[in-house]
């Protein structure tokens, strides 16, 4: 009987978390239906569902369509979490010289704290970094990896 | 450190004497030499001159009594490398030379030399002191006049037989081309180790000619773009200590660091001042890079520009009274010349492509710069006032070029292709014939040459 009793309410609680978890998303973030398996509010859902970079133009620092696309999903998480702060760090690829890609990190890295701010996330969480072309993720020799290189990742701190 | 090297007043007086009046005779020889001689010519008068053909010059292996043989041996050796390396003398091969077994107190027989195409000849001897000192003497002959040109002595402490042989060097290529040398000289540099993608940067110190390399910090931070003060044993250098990217000072003898100002923001890409008394370099604020001036003394600071735009790479005329910087307030990297106190800011460069990281020569006349120019990378020099642009070398990329001390050498870091590729520092004259590579014990960046060496 109390065996039966249990397992009943186990499957209810369940039933009723997922229900819980499908409002939660359904309220704050409708358009995220990623990866399951990951813990929502967590680093790696940020990463994972999220998206934590955007990409640039040779030599540019204005965010292009896809790049203010995911900049409206991490301006959505970033007010749902309010627990973290943010190091915004700026890349560029490693065909310019080392002195300007240094500011022009700083350039992209200032572009996407613009705009998360615009989207209503509070400067003061908000800290940027340029590491100019010192951080390379693609190493490859080709026009692909290099515009993996031309980034902006936001990187989430302190819970 | 000490690299002490004391000059024999009184041996040395009697020799300078000896100089002089070889000097006044030789004058004459010269001259006739100049005339016969094309090789003397280009260099004594016009270094600019593209395609220099370099002075057959005879480097006799010194002579070494008891201890100091081997070390006699590898003094003439460098004395060799550094002067072949300059692109301006070429060493004949000791197996060729005729007179064998030479020491400083040989006459040469200078027909013998004649023969086999020496213009210059270099003797010397490296004795051991009773004290543990090594005392070295050198002389340098004109060939054709068979005259002596140069005669000198230097005591000094056995483990300072690299340095006692670029001062060597130093000598015979003042004497024979009217300008001071660059051999005794250092270069600090960012040594690079680990993949591409997880690169370990260190600031690192060598010879110019690659030995001696010593490590000044240990790896665990970012380092970038270190610059020698013109006066002193410091560097200038950025640094990303605790994540908070700013510009250091470097004190070499005593290894003491200190950061330099409290900005609200990175600070990045500084030289030094000609007096050594400044340092000037970019303060990023949001988008914006601008550029600003510290005194060492008073630390007090001075905005010197205010655009929206990235202005970097700051540098003095040798006169302290201009700076050439790059900025892309046009739109793109160009070179931009303004008076020290910021006024009056002029676009010099207007060739195709990107104009960046300029440096002026010490000599006042050239700046020298990176260009990036469909895809290509080159290392050029253009005049203050915009005129006579010359590429020295292209490729794949070469960027960030340095002045040796004289205004005569240029060093800068060529980068290869691909994920195993990586930087190596580089040499090219201002011809732009005579690239030399400096070997490092991994890959190499930014370089930044010394002072001559007191």
């Amino acid at each position: 009987m109390s065996k039966t009793l249990f397992a009943r309410g186990a499957r209810f609680a369940a039933v009723l978390g997922l229900c819980l978890i499908a409002a939660a998303c359904a309220q704050t973030r409708p358009e995220l239906t990623g990866n399951s398996s990951v813990v929502a509010g967590s680093g790696q859902d940020f990463v994972v569902n999220v998206g934590d970079r955007v990409f640039f133009l040779n030599n540019q620092s204005s965010l292009n369509g896809a790049a203010r696309a995911v900049l409206d999903k991490q301006a959505q998480w970033l007010q749902h979490y309010k627990n973290y702060s943010v190091t915004i760090e700026g890349h560029a690829d490693e065909r310019g010289t080392r002195q300007y890609n240094i500011a022009l990190g700083a350039r992209r890295a200032a572009a996407v704290r613009e705009y998360l701010v615009a989207k209503g996330v509070s400067p003061t969480r908000l800290k940027t970094i340029s590491y100019g072309k010192e951080r390379p993720v693609a190493v490859c020799n080709a026009a692909s990896c290099w515009s993996q290189n031309r980034r902006a990742v936001t990187v989430l701190s302190g819970q | 450190m000490s690299f002490a090297i004391r000059l024999n007043p009184m041996q040395t007086t009697g020799m300078k004497q000896m100089w002089r009046r070889a000097c006044r005779v030789v004058a004459g020889a010269l001259a006739v030499a100049v005339i016969s001689q094309p090789a003397f010519a280009l260099i004594e008068l016009d270094i600019t001159q593209g395609n220099v053909e370099p002075m057959p010059i005879a480097i006799s292996p010194f002579a070494g009594s008891g201890l100091q043989e081997d070390v006699a041996g590898q003094i003439s050796s460098v004395v060799a490398a550094d002067l072949q390396r300059s692109g301006l003398f070429k060493p004949i091969d000791p197996t060729a030379h005729i007179q064998q077994k030479m020491n400083v107190s040989t006459m040469p027989r200078f027909g013998d030399w004649r023969t086999i195409g020496s213009q210059a000849l270099v003797t010397g001897s490296i004795a051991q002191q009773a004290n543990g000192q090594i005392r070295a003497e050198f002389r340098l002959w004109d060939v054709f006049a068979g005259q002596q040109l140069i005669g000198q002595q230097f005591f000094t402490t056995p483990e300072n037989w690299r340095r006692l042989a670029h001062i060597i060097s130093d000598a015979i290529y003042q004497r024979l081309t009217g300008e001071k040398g660059y051999f005794d000289t250092r270069v600090v540099f960012i040594d690079e180790s680990g993949p591409k993608d997880a690169r370990r940067k260190r600031l690192a110190i060598m010879d110019q000619d690659g030995a001696n390399v010593r490590y000044l910090t240990r790896g665990d931070d970012l380092v970038l773009t270190p610059r020698f003060s013109p006066v002193s044993q410091e560097v200038t250098y950025m640094s990303y200590v605790g994540g908070n990217p700013q510009v250091y000072l470097f004190n070499i003898e005593t290894g003491q660091r200190e950061v330099l100002g409290n900005f609200p923001g990175m600070t990045f890409a500084p030289r030094f001042s000609p007096d050594g008394q400044k340092v000037i370099m970019s303060l990023q604020q949001g988008s914006n890079a601008n550029l600003y001036l510290m005194d060492l003394r008073t630390r007090r600071t001075t905005r010197l520009s205010n655009t929206a735009a990235i202005d970097t790479s700051p540098s003095f005329s040798p006169d302290g009274r201009q700076i050439v910087f790059e900025s892309d307030r046009g739109g793109s990297q160009q070179l931009y010349v303004m008076n020290a106190n910021g006024s009056d800011a002029k676009r010099i460069s207007f060739g195709p492509g990107q104009y960046s990281t300029p440096v002026w020569s010490p000599r006042g006349d050239l700046i020298a710069f990176t260009k990036v120019h469909q895809g290509r990378f080159m290392i050029g020099v253009i005049r203050p006032d915009g005129k006579g642009e010359r590429i020295l070398t292209e490729g794949y990329h070469n960027e960030g070029p340095a002045w040796s001390p004289n205004g005569r050498v240029l060093t800068f870091f060529r980068d290869t292709v691909g994920e195993h590729g990586g930087p190596q520092v580089w040499t090219v004259d201002l011809t732009g014939y005579n690239e030399q590579l400096v070997t490092t014990p991994s890959f190499a960046s930014d370089p930044a040459w010394s002072p001559l060496l007191d």
